[in-house]
């Protein structure tokens, strides 16, 4: 069966969604989503903002976290730590990524 | 169906406490989880480990898993008559039932001692990797995938079924971006909403360019004297060749920027193309090159080396 899909979205850094979203689609509570804001692991597009929206691309993280807090029995400050960690590495894979695209191919 | 063994997937004895269990699985999880582990091949090695806690792990599924007695893994196998009974299953018999699905829909149907879940229990999500190649992110060209996904029978169960889908690529996708199918995973039950299906991009690695975010990189050889004398070279980019002048005096690891011939982004912005300079020599030469470049050698006052003096 071959389906073409209407009801699909791209988690990007352009579409927006509110808090309650990623509560729901991760199956994360709206206490824990404001864990991962207070420790800047899901930033809203506006601090400070009374109905703060975020970048869907977080959903990803959302979903992340709570796999791992399903899977490793983490409680809310040890979540928080583990996806800071997990972002850092992130990052500096893409720095490694990065610096590999520009040096050229190895001989 | 085929049989797991579950005991073997942990590591520990038939005859292992909840604690042992309990131990065996989060060192593996430590080791294997797909979020943590760098390791390729960790994701089925978890949901192996994964599937083998959430049965053993409850006493009950406990039970009825050993109840099965022990069966060499992968061997098919047929259970007790009694569980097609429980299933409702009829003649459709359970071959095409994988046994994680059968232990995940005790909870559901009751299990053997009727326990049954009232609450709402949300559908389960799937995650499907799509291959896809620079040219088709940047074409944003309409790709096929295929998935074995459950579907459910009327009494819970799960029945893998094979299923296609068509997506189209968005030109400012990225490796690892992941499109969202709202309630394409599986169903919920008791008013829990159905899961929802994910398909994640893996961009194969491409033989001549390497992205950089929106930017690509390609390697440019050059001959010695095209370097040094200049050059109008033909370059591939995924629009098709241009032409680039190579200025005099180039020199190896320069960065030759062609605008505009990277990757759009969502912002309606396209990255750069960078060709890279590498200087080629040739590995042998000929009698009459061999003579020219002995007359440069000679004529020549240039010193790569002057700066060790």
């Amino acid at each position: 069966m071959s389906a073409p899909l209407s009801d699909s979205i791209w988690l990007n850094e352009v579409d927006l969604c509110p808090l309650a979203h990623l509560a729901e689609v991760s199956g994360l509570s709206i206490e824990e989503i404001e864990d991962l804001v207070d420790t800047d692991v899901i930033k809203p597009v506006e601090a400070g903002s009374q109905t703060p929206m975020f970048q869907l691309r977080y959903v990803v993280t959302v979903k992340t976290a709570r796999r791992l807090r399903d899977d490793f029995e983490l409680d809310r400050q040890g979540l928080a730590l583990a996806l800071s960690l997990l972002q850092r590495i992130d990052e500096l894979q893409a720095e490694i990524h990065a610096t590999k695209a520009r040096l050229g191919r190895p001989r | 169906m085929k049989f797991k063994d579950y005991y073997e997937a942990l590591g520990v004895e038939r005859t292992a406490t909840h604690a042992d269990i309990k131990k065996a699985y989060r060192k593996l999880a430590h080791k294997y989880h797909p979020d943590v582990s760098a390791d390729p091949n960790s994701e089925a090695k978890f949901k192996d480990i994964a599937e083998a806690y959430a049965t053993l792990k409850d006493p009950e599924k406990r039970e009825a898993y050993d109840n099965l007695g022990k069966h060499p893994a992968g061997e098919p196998f047929t259970p007790p008559p009694d569980w097609q009974q429980h299933f409702h299953t009829g003649e459709a018999g359970l071959d095409d039932v994988d046994l994680a699905d059968l232990f995940s829909a005790f909870g559901r149907t009751g299990g053997r001692s009727q326990r049954r879940q009232s609450f709402p229990v949300p559908g389960q999500d799937y995650e499907i990797v799509a291959p896809v190649t620079l040219e088709q992110i940047y074409n944003g060209e309409e790709i096929e995938l295929s998935a074995e996904l459950p579907e459910y029978d009327a009494n819970g169960l799960a029945h893998r079924v094979a299923r296609t889908f068509r997506i189209t690529i968005p030109k400012a996708a990225a490796n690892g971006q992941r499109l969202r199918l709202a309630s394409k995973g599986g169903p919920g039950f008791n008013g829990g909403r159905p899961g929802d299906l994910y398909v994640s991009l893996a961009l194969q690695p491409h033989p001549l360019y390497r992205p950089d975010g929106r930017d690509l990189y390609i390697d440019l050889p050059l001959a010695p004297w095209e370097a040094v004398l200049g050059a109008s070279v033909h370059v591939p980019t995924l629009a098709g060749t241009v032409e680039l002048t190579v200025k005099p005096g180039t020199t190896a690891g320069q960065k030759l920027r062609l605008a505009k011939r990277g990757l759009a982004s969502a912002d309606g912005s396209v990255g750069a193309l960078y060709a890279i300079v590498r200087i080629e020599v040739p590995k042998t030469v000929g009698a009459r090159e061999h003579e020219l470049l002995e007359q440069l050698a000679a004529a020549s006052n240039f010193n790569p080396r002057k700066h060790f003096a």
